[in-house]
């Protein structure tokens, strides 16, 4: 396929990398997607847990920033730091930073809560102590804009610098506003990704919802009955193609609104449907040539249902589908990172990884579903991320080979 | 860096003091504000959506329904980017408070009410509007960095886009943080094209940051962006509101937006 025949120009994804609760770095998701062994624990979060299971990043109170960076120190932004610290992703960087300058290369990450965590401690030292510490009264982690400030800092990126924040799709979306940014002119190289971090508002809030499984999630299981709750950070490097001619590419994205319920969504997934398909046209694709899509996926009862029927709809049995969240948790504004990062191992590894948690499937889901890890090679892939107010995104890759 | 050319069709505006576009100009003119409006009324919402919604969001529907009645476009057809530097400081007050002492009461619509793009969400239910939409911030700088966004869109993309841009007043030991002493939300509708309900053309150079305040604005718009991250905007409204002219923004640490505005 020739670039001409895209109405819109792929870029390089010329690194990538993923932390969750499979472990730092992509080797550690590798591993675990070719074993099907899943990430999940108990919660032993909170000081009163919830009898529920989560997908819990090992280490991080033991992992404090470096030195230079210990006033952006706080949860989130540790997690953000172990996970810039896998897969040579900060040399990369760095080597992007020489080529193109500091200020032509963009920084956009995506993330529910950032470093809200800060901010509850900060509280509940004050209903306590009737103070807040010193150590917490740091007026930039109070603030949503917490992690990218601190990225920032830590990369020397002197470019655009941006947080998206749309719950769960916001780390999908970031890729959408880095490719108009480099076609733009505006950046030559970009930074995305995300990071969330387990906190108190996440969990007592979805609790509240009821929509948390005491279980370790189902997605796509007839007997499903909620999500389980993760952390993850994960980052992309993206430039025009010529810069990286083998990596693979993103080729696609679409966004749409489901203009229906702020934590429900449209009972005929018509926002789901309309992203997925302006994904599909960006790339210039059929849903046939669609090798593999990850879905969101969450066990929530309504998301699985109405995105079961999407697929049902939309795609021949030779498209493999399957939810990844019963390895990680449903990581909010995290997902869409980490999950196109499984996407590109899938496309990079030859493996359809398989829908962990769906041993006694619902029965509305149709032949697409990749119940089992099945090797096969991947050329074209979705990844689906949907999130409260309706948000929703889907990011289209191909190989580099399927581009040539 | 590469600039950007836009058309303003529509400018949205609430704050205590200045309860639309017409009242800002009022004020340049010598008026002084008619200060004492209390809650936006956010008219467009239905009203049981209204009594749900929490402050930020009726606050960021204000600006947006103005913006878009001034540009006379349809609201369910437009790409919209909500900005916010810290979303809605009374909830994010609440939820921090009731998780330190009870967190099992929760409430769960002030929950969902509590992400960043709540306003993005109610906006897009309300006008029944499928097209993109986005939640950002960038701290202090989260007005030019949305705009930016905003504008990006509108050129890469050729079709027009809402950005919205408010912050509510601080609450509990938020307020010490953030030091927002008042409310403040504006919006802009952007366009591709000049057109018959164009106001301005807008181009927009990104360019590294000065360290030098060029918001040369007399009190008491001076003091009024002070008071809330959001009236960053008020320098370019001002532009808007009079003859035109220049004066920049910020987008980040490290960048600025030089704006250049001329009445159509």
């Amino acid at each position: 396929m020739s670039a001409s025949r895209f109405p819109f120009a792929p870029l390089a994804i010329s690194a990538y990398t993923a932390t969750s609760a499979l472990g730092r770095g992509l080797e550690a998701h590798l591993e675990h997607l070719h074993r099907a062994q899943g990430g999940l624990r108990p919660n032993d979060f909170s000081e009163a847990p919830l009898p529920c299971w989560i997908g819990r990043v090992a280490g991080i109170e033991q992992a404090p920033l470096p030195e230079a960076l210990a006033g952006w120190d706080c949860r989130n932004n540790r997690l953000a730091w172990l996970g810039l610290s896998q897969d040579g992703f900060l040399e990369q960087v760095a080597a992007a930073r020489e080529r193109y300058g500091a200020e032509r290369v963009a920084l956009i990450l995506g993330t529910s809560t950032s470093s809200i965590h800060a901010t509850e401690t900060a509280y509940r030292r004050l209903v306590a102590d009737g103070r807040v510490p010193d150590e917490l009264q740091r007026p930039e982690i109070h603030a949503p804009h917490s992690l990218v400030a601190f990225v920032a800092d830590a990369l020397r990126l002197r470019g655009p610098a941006l947080t998206v924040s749309t719950a769960c799709s916001s780390s999908a979306k970031v890729f959408a506003s880095a490719e108009r940014m480099i076609r733009l002119g505006l950046a030559d190289a970009a930074v995305v990704g995300g990071a969330d971090s387990l906190c108190d508002s996440v969990l007592f809030g979805f609790n509240a919802l009821e929509l948390v499984s005491r279980q370790p999630c189902r997605p796509f299981g007839a007997a499903r009955d909620g999500i389980s709750i993760g952390e993850a950070a994960g980052f992309a490097l993206l430039e025009r193609t010529e810069a990286a001619p083998q990596a693979p590419r993103l080729c696609g994205y679409g966004e749409s609104s489901d203009a229906h319920h702020m934590s429900t969504p449209h009972p005929e997934g018509l926002g789901a449907s309309m992203a997925l398909a302006s994904a599909l046209q960006r790339a210039g694709l059929e849903p046939a040539q669609v090798d593999y899509v990850n879905l969101h996926g969450t066990a929530s009862l309504k998301n699985d249902e109405v995105e079961a029927s999407l697929v049902t709809r939309l795609f021949p049995a030779s498209t493999r589908v399957s939810s990844t969240k019963g390895y990680t948790g449903h990581t909010l504004g995290a997902a869409g990172i980490l999950e196109a990062a499984i996407t590109l191992l899938s496309m990079q590894h030859d493996l359809i990884p398989g829908n962990l948690g769906g041993d006694a499937p619902d029965p509305d889901c149709g032949p697409q579903f990749a119940w089992r890890n099945e090797r096969r090679q991947v050329d074209v892939a979705l990844s689906n991320s949907f999130g409260f107010g309706g948000s929703n995104a889907c990011l289209a890759f191909a190989s580099a080979r399927f581009a040539a | 860096m590469n600039g950007m050319r836009v058309y303003v069709e529509g400018v949205g505006l609430w704050s205590p003091a200045l309860t639309d576009f017409a009242a800002l100009q009022a004020c340049l003119e010598g008026g002084l504000p008619a200060s004492t409006a209390s809650k936006p009324p956010a008219a467009l919402l239905p009203p049981n959506e209204r009594r749900r919604a929490p402050e930020s969001v009726l606050l960021a529907i204000e600006v947006a329904s103005q913006a878009v009645a001034m540009s006379g476009r349809d609201a369910a057809t437009l790409a919209s980017v909500f900005s916010s530097s810290h979303g809605d400081q009374p909830i994010t007050d609440y939820m921090c408070t009731t998780l330190a002492r009870a967190p099992q009461e929760l409430s769960p619509t002030r929950f969902h009410n509590s992400v960043h793009n709540a306003a993005a969400g109610y906006w897009t239910i309300a006008t029944g509007c499928h097209a993109p939409s986005t939640a950002v911030c960038a701290y202090r700088a989260s007005f030019g960095a949305g705009l930016l966004e905003a504008a990006g869109q509108v050129v890469a993309e050729g079709q027009p886009v809402l950005l919205v841009c408010s912050d509510t007043a601080g609450s509990g030991f938020l307020l010490q943080m953030t030091g927002y002493t008042q409310p403040f939300g504006c919006a802009l509708l952007l366009a591709p094209d000049a057109g018959p309900a164009t106001l301005a053309q807008l181009d927009l150079a990104p360019t590294p940051a000065s360290m030098i305040d060029s918001a040369a604005l007399d009190e008491p718009l001076a003091g009024w962006c002070k008071s809330n991250a959001s009236a960053a905007g008020l320098p370019l409204l001002a532009l808007l509101a009079g003859n035109g002219g220049c004066c920049r923004v910020a987008a980040s640490d490290a960048l600025e937006l030089e704006l250049r505005v001329e009445r159509q």
